[in-house]
This record gives structure tokens, C-alpha cells and sequence, in this order.
């Protein structure tokens, strides 16, 4: 036998329990220069927890760290904190954002690393004082971005960027580095529409032919087949298969995830014969001033009863709709309510008029992290709907039962992976905090539902139960829905009509139905 | 085996939700008790002190716990809530109130300003989301200086409390005898020659804590720690922010009206000018040391902390002093000295302590 050449990476027996909660059982895999490794499970397998170990971050240590070896060029090492991790060569996009929102994406991209100018003051008092070298900063973000194969203004403030943009910025930061050896993508491509997620791919493809491995983590499993070289499931902290991705299909590897087959998901909605055509909102001259997101004009009328699809490019708009309606950035135009006109920018009375919202942000918007899933899910419903409160004699105090009731029933309903209700939010997995942000709006009953990337990091099973939660709750409550997504398959499994935002403005609405082709075609009908 | 693997984890989830600081913290005090008879000082006599200062200091440190639960931080500008308490105090005091009576006028008459201070400087913590504390300490700081000039100026004229020669502006330290001097401690009180437990002031405190306890499980109160929890989740469930802001530095504002008349009761004497700039941080360190962070704190913190902090601030110096003395065989009383070196570094410390926030 010839002498066998050390894998880059190789993890070694990794198990990781939070207080006696077992989240990763004896996981073992090597990697070598160059892979793409694919990296799929349900939610809450364990796989941001893995990843968590591997880049050395401060919850593991501080939950009690973990057993098993990870080995690095040979060497086993023992990360105390994530710099250790930057320093070996491995860089992390986590699933939420980790940028600074003010700043450009030059500066973010070269933050704490800036190429620097020494002046005489720093000369007397040390480099903390040398000024940036701007113009070398800028030539050196701009290499990173175009190793990419995008194009990004490097001089664009983050939060005027559309999230496919900033999720470039994030890897182009990560790679940015010189001694980058390993990269690791927590779902990426959550946010992004097909055309984006492309992209992307693409440019994992390049990063990986110099040489660096990347793990990638994902649940639209098509794109696994289409950039890795190799797929690991997990299913319950342990992994069920790792296998060459030439060698499997995206129906295998489901079946692997889940245990079991899962059908393709074939709604084609019937329509609603009792519908009415009245309408329920009417939306008129609407703008909102909401970064990255902008909403020019838009005009709109919801039918009382239906399932509204909004869809278009990230960055065109369509997240802003719902967000100005509901008064959380800056909009101005009319909103009609069944007749009555709605005050905008004013959260407070949209949710009196018995609208609720899901929002894409789940980490700033949607959740309550240090509270319990039953302060979150019980929270909205509780303030606006007087709901799971009694009176002891002149004082209305929570009615614990009651929230641990309707907690209990949501956790079940969406099969929401825990440990009790009593849970932190903080402590889900990303698509179980997803499910929490959905039944907090059920829970709440609302007449008009605006849902924004509602199967956001949710994986191929529950996103079926997800969708047909929501299509439920629309035919037995009788309940409008508006859901805002950036997958468009995902819309039209779902929805009645689909409307597209290109260019802040609806450049038209199709029923469902329509194909492919002409959704496409408006989608990039006014692009700015 | 798996029967080991849950009692360790639930060891390991009880100290790590305890803490192991304040497990530290709790453990030296324990040590100090146990060392005390062996240098001479009266166990029940150490127990007893600890007790009563817990008494005088509870309510103060009670008063952090609104401002924490709405996020504006730990409440650096205690002073402005001390300083309507004094205001409250010296006029029961200028009206010929005695006794009781001068108790619970003191609480009447400092209610309208702690409020109507407690809104204004809610109003300005809104207008500076994210600096709240820098802002508190500087509001703190301003408001004491304001008032020494006042405590001078103004026109007071009962002799108990103003410059015998002058024969106007306020003294430094006022003694309550025949006023509300431990009209709370000396209620129900509980004597044996070497313990004295102040029924009253616990009971006192114990109605309070019940009180905000209470409140925080209601409607609002809810919606108190859902602002502090995150702000942004609070606004999009249409809850008005600012004014639960406010409601919640008001609130503080009162509590440290309520809480320096509940110490002047105890301690005996009314201490104006300076005095009120030095009660704020060792409130602040009671509630941390107590396991709250930046913007989480229970009762539970604050029972424990001011315990733990007054425990330690109390004792060190008598069982430090007195081993000292037994080691060395001279008399040298030093316990002062170590006063104020220990609850500095318990505010030191206690300042210093990481705070965990998810954001
Ligand atoms: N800080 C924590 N404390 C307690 N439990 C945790 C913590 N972080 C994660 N967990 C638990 O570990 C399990 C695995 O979570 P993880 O985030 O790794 O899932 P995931 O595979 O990334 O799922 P998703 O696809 O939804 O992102 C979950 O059951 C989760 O509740
Ligand atoms: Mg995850």
C-alpha cells in the first residue's frame, strides 16, 4: 500500500450534547483539497451544530463542549474561540447575516484586515494609528468579488443591498483571506431566488478549483447535485449516508433524510368554487422606503378568500410590500381596508384591523430569542387579541395554561422540534424557529395574512406540512393569504394568483397556473 | 451509566444556571460565617447585621429591575429616584410630620416628583436608544450636582434639618429620631440579645417585590420584557415602545424614591449633598452579582444579589479586621480600609462580569 496522503479535514468521532440533549452522535467524515462536500438533513439534524464545532464557536464551549477530534492537516486541534478557527484556514457564512449594516461592502470585506498606510503619528504611537489605505482596499474587495463572478458595487452600503448581494459580500469577505483553506456555507441560498442560487453555485465551483474545500448546506437538494462532489445526510446527529454525489438523485437522498418516501408535491389548487370576489385590500400609489427592498408604486387588489403569490428578484421590491403595509419601514400611498383606510406606518392599528405579518427577518422581527416558544408564539396574540389572559380580581395576569396549551398544539401541528415548550427560542434549529414565527401568527387568527419567505430553511418534508398548514388555514378559517417568496415553484403550488415586483413596481399578475416561462419574462421586465 | 450521564447533566445545568461566580461569591461568604466565631465575632451577631442590611438596601436594588426589563439598561441615574425621595422626605419632614406619619407622607410627597422626573428622563433615554447607560451615569451625576445648589437654596425652615448658624440651607445629615427613623425595622421586629430582624422592612420589601413580581405577569408587564427581550419583535406585535419605556424608568424613578426613605429608616439619618451619587452602584452591582444581565433580572436576582453583596460588604471587613488582629496581636482596626476595598471590588467585579445577550 502506498503511503496515504492526509486529508485536509478530517472529523473523528464528533458528538455534542446540550445538557444531556444528544445532538451529534459519533460523526466521522474526511475531506480532502478541493471537495465540495453537500451537506443536507432535516431541520435539526445537526448540522449547524457540526459546523458550529468545526469553526470553533463560543456556544459550543460554553454548552460544554464537545467530544470526538477534529484534525486539520493531521493535527488535532482544539479551537477556543472562532479566530483560532480563521487562523487554521476556515471561514464560516452563518445562516443569519454577519455583517455590519452601515458600512460598505469594501469595509466588510476587508474589516479588521485593511491594507494600511503608516503616517507619523503612527509611527510614534503604533499601527493602531497608520490610516486605511482606501484605494488598495478597494482594488483587493473588488478581486474578491469578481473571483466570484458577480458584480457588486463595493462602495454600496450593506443595508441598501438587496440579500443576494450581501450574501455575496459574505463569502467575498470569507475568501478574501488569504490562507483560506476550508469554507463553510450554512444554507446560502435561503433567501435567493433560482437565478441568484445559480450564481452562487457557479462560484463555489471556482473557489473550489483553487483548491479550497467547501462545505455547503442546503435543502434545495438539486443544487447538492448540480456543485458537490460528494453528499453526507444526517438524520438525528448521526450520519445516515455518505456518498459520491454522482452516485445518488435527489429522491434517494430525501428518502435518506427523512426515512421514509416522500411524494412530490403535487397541489395543483383547485379553485375555490364559494369564493367571493370581493375585495378584501386594496392597495394603491404604495412606496416604501425599506433598504435594498425599495417600493416605488404599487397598486393592488386582494380578493377576500384567496391565496396571493407575490414574487421577483431579491432586491426588486417584493419584500417591501408587506413590510410598508405593515408599518415597519417608511411607506406612504393608500391602504384600504374592506372600505376603511388604514393609517400606515403604524404597526399598531394594521394589527387592530386583524392583519398579521410572518416576516423574512426571523432573528430581528420574528422571535423573542431569549424567551420561551411560549412567549413567542403566545406574545402577539396575547397584546393585540387580549387572548391567554384571566382576571384575578382587579389584575389580568397570563394564563400560563392556556399558552402552554396553544404552545403544545403548535409544536405538534408543525411538529416543531424541541425539548418542551419551555424552550429558548435561541436554542431551535433555523428552520424550527421558522415554524415558531408561522404559528405565532396563526396563533393570533388573523382575517388577512401577509407571509413572507414562509418555507425560509425549511426542509423537504416539513415544507410540505408547512405549505399545507397554510393552505388549510386559508380554506377552514377561510383566511386571506398573501405569501411573498422567493421560489417561484414554491408559489405556484400554493397560490391562486401570483403577482411579480420588478423594479419596485407589479409588473403584472398571472394566475398560477400561467408557465414558467411568462413569470420569467416579467420578472426581469423592469429591473433597475 | 445513563443514570450517571442525567445526574451529571442536571449537576451541570444547576450550576450553570446558578452560576459559578455567584457560586464563588456565595461560597466565601459562607466561609467568612463559618470563620467568624473562631476570631471572636458572634455568628448571629454577623447573621443579624447581614439581615438588616439586606432590609435597608432591597427596595434600591428592586428598583433596577423595571428599567432592565424594558432594555434601558441598569439604571445608572438611581440618583434622580433618591433625589425625589429626599424631596419627599425633607418636606414630610418641613410640615411637622413625625413617626409613622412621617413615613408614609415622605412616600406621598415624593411620589409627584419621582414621577414627573422619572417621564422626563424616560423621555430622554428614548432619545438616545443604545446609550442608555452613558446617558443615566451623566443624568445621575448632573441631577446630584443640581441639587446640592438647591439643598441650599431653598427656603426650608424646620431646625431639625437646616444649619444651626446660618439658620438656613439644609445639613449634610439630618438624624430621623422622632421621625421615621426605624418605623419599618422596629415593626414586628424580632430581638434576641444577639439578633435583631427587622420583620418590618422585609415584609415592606416583600410587598413591593410582590408587587413588580405581580405586575410582570400581567398584560403589560409582559410586554415590559418583551420590549427588553427585543424591541424590534415588540413594535411589529404593535406595542408602543417608548411608552413602555417610560413606564418602565418611572417606575425605577418611584422605587428609588421608596428604597432611599426604606435605607434612612434603617441607617437612621437622612444624608443629602453628595450621599445620593454614592447609593447607585452598589445597587447596580447587587442586581448583577445577583445573575441578572444587561436586560434580564427576576426577583430572585434581586434577593439574592443584595444578600450576596451586603453579606460580603458587612462581613469581610469584622472577620478580615479581627483575624488580622488575632494573627498580628495588635489592635489596629483597619476594617474600615477593607470596606471599602471589598465593595469596590464587588462593584469592580460585578461591572466587569461578561453579560449574556443573544442579538
Ligand atoms: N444552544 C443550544 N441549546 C440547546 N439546544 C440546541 C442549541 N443549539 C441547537 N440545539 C439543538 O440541537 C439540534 C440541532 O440543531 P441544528 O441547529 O444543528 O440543526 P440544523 O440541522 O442546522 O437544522 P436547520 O436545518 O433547521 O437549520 C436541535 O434539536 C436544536 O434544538
Ligand atoms: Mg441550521
Amino acid at each position: 500500500m502506498t503511503e496515504k496522503k492526509v486529508p485536509l479535514l478530517e472529523v473523528r468521532n464528533v458528538s455534542k450534547d446540550f445538557f444531556g440533549n444528544k445532538v451529534l452522535n459519533d460523526i466521522n467524515f474526511t475531506m480532502e483539497e478541493g471537495d465540495v462536500l453537500g451537506l443536507v438533513g432535516e431541520n435539526g439534524a445537526g448540522k449547524s451544530t457540526l459546523m458550529k464545532i468545526l469553526f470553533g464557536m463560543d456556544v459550543i464551549r460554553e454548552t460544554g463542549g464537545y467530544g470526538g477530534e477534529v484534525i486539520i492537516n493531521g493535527n488535532v486541534v482544539k479551537f477556543v474561540s472562532s479566530f483560532d478557527a480563521l487562523e487554521s484556514g476556515i471561514g464560516m457564512v452563518h445562516q443569519e447575516f454577519s455583517l455590519i449594516p452601515g458600512f460598505t461592502a469594501t469595509e466588510n470585506i476587508l474589516l479588521n484586515r485593511e491594507p494600511q498606510k503608516y503616517n507619523v503619528i503612527s509611527e510614534i504611537f503604533g499601527k493602531r494609528l497608520n490610516t486605511l489605505n482606501r484605494s488598495s482596499m478597494k482594488e483587493k474587495a473588488e478581486d474578491a468579488i469578481s473571483k466570484l463572478g458577480v458584480k457588486i458595487d463595493s462602495d454600496m452600503v450593506i443595508n441598501r443591498m438587496p440579500v443576494a448581494h450581501k450574501q455575496f459580500t459574505e463569502i467575498a469577505r470569507e475568501l478574501s483571506k488569504d490562507n483560506m483553506k476550508l469554507l463553510i456555507l450554512d444554507e446560502p441560498t435561503d433567501v435567493l431566488t433560482e437565478k441568484e442560487a445559480e450564481t452562487l453555485l457557479e462560484s463555489i465551483g471556482t473557489v473550489a478549483k483553487r483548491g479550497i474545500a467547501v462545505i455547503f448546506i442546503t435543502h434545495r437538494l438539486h443544487e447538492i447535485l448540480s456543485v458537490c462532489n460528494k453528499v453526507i445526510v444526517m438524520r438525528d446527529g448521526l450520519i445516515v449516508k455518505d456518498v459520491p454525489a454522482k452516485e445518488t438523485n435527489v429522491e434517494e437522498i430525501t428518502k435518506w433524510m427523512v426515512g421514509r418516501k416522500v411524494k412530490e408535491q403535487e397541489t395543483k389548487r383547485e379553485s375555490d368554487p364559494d369564493k367571493s370576489n370581493k375585495t378584501i385590500m386594496s392597495v394603491k400609489n404604495l412606496w416604501v422606503d425599506m433598504p435594498g427592498e425599495t417600493v416605488r408604486n404599487v397598486s393592488l387588489d386582494i380578493t377576500e378568500g384567496e391565496i396571493l403569490g407575490i414574487g421577483g428578484l431579491a432586491g426588486q421590491g417584493k419584500l417591501g410590500i408587506p413590510n410598508g403595509i405593515m408599518g415597519l419601514y417608511e411607506a406612504g400611498g393608500k391602504v384600504i381596508l374592506k372600505g376603511k383606510e388604514i393609517p400606515l406606518n403604524s404597526p399598531r392599528q394594521c394589527l387592530d384591523a386583524n392583519i398579521a405579518f410572518v416576516s423574512e427577518d426571523r432573528r430581528g422581527v420574528g422571535l423573542l430569542l431569549d424567551e420561551t416558544l411560549e412567549w413567542n408564539i403566545a406574545f402577539p396574540a396575547m397584546q393585540i387579541k387580549n387572548k391567554f389572559l384571566k382576571k384575578y380580581g382587579p389584575i389580568t395576569w397570563r394564563d400560563e395554561k392556556a399558552i402552554e396549551k396553544v404552545t403544545e398544539k403548535y409544536v405538534e401541528e408543525l411538529q416543531i422540534k424541541c425539548t418542551g415548550t419551555k424552550q429558548n427560542a435561541k436554542e431551535l434549529s433555523g428552520g424550527n424557529q421558522q415554524k415558531i414565527c408561522l404559528a405565532k401568527a396563526f396563533a393570533l387568527e388573523p382575517g388577512l395574512l401577509f407571509v413572507s419567505e414562509p418555507t425560509r430553511g425549511i426542509d423537504v418534508g416539513a415544507k410540505a406540512l408547512v405549505l399545507d398548514a397554510l393552505r388549510r388555514f386559508n380554506r377552514e378559517k377561510g383566511v386571506t393569504v398573501v405569501m411573498i417568496s422567493s421560489e417561484l415553484e414554491e408559489l405556484r403550488s400554493v397560490c391562486d394568483r401570483i403577482a411579480i415586483v420588478s423594479g419596485g413596481k407589479i409588473s403584472g399578475i398571472l394566475p398560477a397556473t400561467e408557465s414558467s416561462e411568462k413569470f420569467g419574462m416579467l420578472m426581469v421586465s423592469n429591473v433597475r | 451509566m445513563g443514570e450517571t450521564l442525567i445526574s451529571k447533566s442536571t449537576l451541570q445545568k444547576a450550576v450553570q444556571s446558578f452560576g459559578l461566580p455567584r457560586l464563588i461569591i456565595a461560597g466565601f461568604l459562607l466561609s467568612l460565617f463559618i470563620t467568624a466565631p473562631f476570631v471572636g465575632s458572634n455568628f448571629f451577631t454577623q447573621l443579624s447585621n447581614t439581615i438588616n442590611r439586606f432590609g435597608w438596601n432591597a427596595v434600591l436594588v428592586l428598583a433596577m429591575v423595571p428599567m432592565v426589563h424594558s432594555g434601558c439598561g441598569l439604571n445608572f441615574g438611581l440618583p434622580l429616584g433618591i433625589i425625589s425621595g429626599l424631596l419627599g422626605a425633607t418636606l414630610s419632614i418641613e410640615m411637622g410630620f413625625t413617626g409613622f406619619a412621617s413615613f408614609v407622607m415622605a412616600v406621598v410627597f415624593c411620589t409627584p416628583f419621582a414621577l414627573v422626573l422619572g417621564l422626563g428622563y424616560g423621555w430622554l433615554l428614548n432619545k438616545i436608544k443604545g446609550g442608555e447607560m452613558m446617558i443615566a451615569t451623566y443624568v445621575g451625576f448632573s441631577s446630584v450636582s443640581f441639587m446640592c445648589m438647591m439643598w441650599l437654596l431653598l427656603p426650608y425652615k424646620s431646625p431639625t434639618m437646616i444649619w444651626g448658624y446660618a439658620g438656613k440651607g439644609l445639613r449634610t445629615t439630618i438624624s430621623l429620631e422622632g421621625f421615621y427613623s426605624g418605623v419599618l425595622s422596629n415593626f414586628l421586629a424580632i430581638r434576641t440579645p444577639h439578633m435583631l430582624i427587622p420583620t418590618g422592612a422585609i415584609l415592606f420589601f416583600a410587598l413591593l417585590a410582590f408587587g413588580m413580581w405581580a405586575f410582570l405577569h400581567t398584560k403589560t408587564g409582559t410586554a415590559m420584557t418583551a420590549v427588553g427581550s427585543n424591541a424590534t419583535f415588540a413594535r411589529a406585535a404593535g406595542i408602543n415602545v417608548d411608552k413602555i419605556r417610560i413606564l418602565s424608568v418611572g417606575m425605577s424613578t418611584w422605587l428609588g424614591a421608596v428604597g432611599i426613605l426604606v435605607y434612612q429608616q434603617g441607617f437612621g439619618w437622612m444624608q443629602l449633598y453628595m450621599a445620593p451619587f454614592n447609593m447607585a452602584l452598589p445597587a447596580v452591582s447587587a442586581i448583577l452579582i445577583g445573575g441578572a444581565t444587561v436586560n434580564k433580572a427576576s426577583i430572585i436576582n434581586v434577593v439574592l444579589g443584595t444578600f450576596l453583596f451586603q453579606g460580603i460588604v458587612t462581613m469581610t471587613p469584622t472577620v478580615i479586621n479581627n483575624l488580622m488582629m488575632v494573627i498580628t496581636g495588635q489592635g489596629l482596626d483597619i476594617s474600615e480600609v477593607i470596606r471599602v476595598i471589598a465593595s469596590n471590588g464587588m462593584i469592580l467585579y460585578a461591572l466587569t462580569r461578561k453579560s449574556e445577550v443573544t442579538r
